[in-house]
């Protein structure tokens, strides 16, 4: 989802900014500003905050999602850490996200450097490879699935190559790639386009600089251009984890979680929480995943802090 | 480097990414001389097809009879070309209720995110020096940090109690999960208009209120499209907020009827393709004519945040 493509810039909260925003005298607060401000946070508090709290009270309990519950302690968070279908679904997850960045990245910063040089079409083509970005994730994994499921083999059939010549999702081992490549196919366009932000923000002299001193185009890629825009690709690997993270949609229009329980995420795992009877026991894997994502965007603000492209 | 003085170099970029490398170009062009790499545009029309292929056969799928859709080949064009798929996919989805459903919520999903944002981010950016305020932006942006399946489970539950398992709970918790985002955007950007101008205004005898309205919120016109696309996007696309929470499955937005297709209907391609092409259609063509903007959204949301 294109909401998580922002960075955090914490506000300055030094001299400068104060002084912007603070009479010398300490002044009262124009009542007003308490009406513009306050809905927002109780809407939010009621639709965010509380069900977070509840959610994690919860998974200190056996509740069921309703009726009777009783306090037991840790239990669910030792029985989730046991689990092999959430270890396998963390496994899996994790797996994929961070085959899908590298596939993601790798392609979206080729793509960049491809439309920022001398191109024919570049309007045209740049329009084009954002088209993805704008499609449900649910409706363009079903045509995949279809193009999977039926267009690939009949070619591969037909060409007579064995291993196209069945549905990849239907293959245990192999159907996570479809899932990277649709994942791929969506996300691509985002990363593109804060790739090509980055190329054009370098100076056009650096690389006079690189001509007459005799540097060829792939030193010139791999010595100037790739460390000048390593802040574009610290961000959009974590911003492309995390997300990649929430897979959920793509997933449920490729394979819904099979074949077996081989592609199945962690968002899956827990919304079985809430037909399954383990509303608790999911509310403690959902915990975790909260902890993790946490820690993840921490990390992303400890490395993106102090860098003013950010 | 201050906040301002980012923002301003920010500007540029986002500028430069809509001319393509034309503010490159002069510098270069004493080099080598404007020679198209052909090679690059060989390749890059190559890739354009792998985005190209999969909505070529979306429509062409679309376009046949029932047929041709289950004995052809996906690859070849539609003859004759029919619309027989439509007609049954507007019927068994009963499109224009899932449409309605769906323009709805998006609709107010947009506009209320852009309202309650830009109000919390005036209010905050112009009370920085009060603990109050200071402390709800913090607290605001924390759902920045929280994926919506952590959330899930007890949502669910609550809206259900609530009696909001229905699509305004959905426009709800589509507004509240877009807070964080857009209020970090809009603070970026109120920090950047002068003092002087709102200064001016109060001396003119304006209310906090008139203000806001007549002066600050024409002024974030820019971010308040930038907001914007990113609330549609999110919202019509939604697949996984919808499908938990509306209970009913009559009133379930445009993205989630398309599983019928996957239970019942599997073998009517036509059918369910154009009910895709429908589904997808809309994004496509508000993409179309607002390409500029959703580029340069993209890069602003990216970079100034």
């Amino acid at each position: 989802m294109a909401t998580t493509t922002a960075t955090l810039t914490v506000p300055k909260t030094g001299r400068r900014a104060r002084a912007a925003s603070m009479p010398r005298t300490r002044r009262r607060v124009d009542g007003v500003y308490y009406l513009f401000l306050l809905p927002t946070l109780i809407l939010f508090t009621l639709a965010i905050t509380i069900p977070a709290v509840i959610g994690i009270f919860f998974s200190f309990t056996d509740s069921i999602g309703f009726g009777d519950w009783e306090f037991v302690g840790l239990i669910n968070y030792v029985a989730v850490f046991t689990d092999p279908a959430i270890l396998q679904s963390y496994l899996f997850t994790f797996g994929f996200a961070a085959v899908t960045v590298v596939v993601v990245n790798a392609a979206a910063f080729l793509l960049a450097v491809g439309l920022v040089s001398r191109v024919r079409w570049k309007t045209g083509l740049r329009a084009i490879f954002v088209i993805p970005m704008v499609i449900s994730g649910i409706i363009i994994a079903y045509v995949f699935n279809f193009l999977f499921s039926n267009s690939v083999p009949a070619l591969g059939q037909a060409w007579g190559i064995p291993w196209l010549s069945e549905s990849i999702l239907a293959n245990p081992d192999l159907a996570w790639v479809a899932i990277v490549i649709v994942t791929a196919w969506q996300a691509i366009p985002g990363t593109l386009l804060i790739y090509i932000a980055g190329l054009l923000s370098i100076p056009g002299d650096v690389y006079e600089a690189a001509d007459i001193d005799g540097a060829g185009k792939m030193q010139q890629l791999l010595r100037i251009t790739l460390p000048l825009v390593a802040g574009y690709v610290v961000i959009n690997v974590i911003l492309g984890f995390k997300n990649f993270l929430n897979a959920y949609d793509i997933i449920v229009g490729l394979t819904n979680g099979g074949p077996g329980t081989a592609t199945r995420s962690i968002a899956m795992t827990i919304f079985t929480g809430f037909s399954g009877g383990d509303y608790a026991y999911q509310m403690a894997n959902a915990t975790i995943f909260f902890v993790i994502a946490l820690i993840l965007s921490l990390l992303q603000l400890r490395l993106t802090r102090g860098r003013n492209v950010f | 480097m201050t906040t301002q003085a980012a923002l301003a170099i920010e500007d540029i970029n986002a500028e430069r990414v809509l001319d393509g490398d034309a503010a490159r170009k002069p510098a270069r062009s004493r080099f080598a001389m404007e020679r198209v790499n052909w090679s690059g545009t060989i390749v890059l029309v190559l890739c354009a097809f792998t985005v190209l292929i999969p909505l070529y056969v979306t429509i062409s799928m679309a376009f046949k009879t029932q047929g041709q859709a289950v004995d052809g080949n996906a690859f070849s064009l539609p003859a004759p070309w029919s619309i027989e798929g439509f007609v049954a996919a507007w019927e068994l989805t009963d499109f224009p209720r899932a449409f309605t459903i769906s323009l709805l919520v998006t609709a107010f999903t947009v506009a209320g995110t852009i309202i309650l944002a830009a109000l919390a981010s005036f209010a905050i950016s112009r009370n920085w020096d009060r603990k109050l305020f200071r402390y709800s932006f913090y607290y605001l942006l924390a759902a920045m940090f929280l994926p919506f399946p952590v959330v899930a489970l007890p949502q669910i539950q609550l809206t259900g109690l609530a009696g909001l398992d229905n699509p305004v709970g959905v426009t709800i918790l589509h507004i509240m999960f877009q807070l964080s985002f857009s209020i970090l955007l809009f603070t970026a950007f109120l920090r950047s208009i002068p003092a002087e101008l709102e200064e001016s205004a109060r001396i003119d005898g304006a209310t906090t209120w008139q203000t806001f309205w007549r002066l600050v919120f024409p002024l974030l016109a820019p971010m308040s499209a930038t907001v914007g696309i990113f609330a549609f996007l999110a919202s019509w696309n939604d697949f996984m907020m919808p499908s938990l929470i509306i209970s009913d499955p009559a009133s379930q937005t445009l993205p989630v009827v398309q599983n019928i297709f996957q239970t019942q209907f599997s073998n009517n391609y036509n059918v369910s393709f154009a009910s895709y092409l429908m589904a997808m259609a809309p994004a496509i063509v508000v993409y179309l004519f607002t390409q500029r903007w959703v580029m340069e959204g993209v890069t602003q949301g990216a970079v100034k945040g």
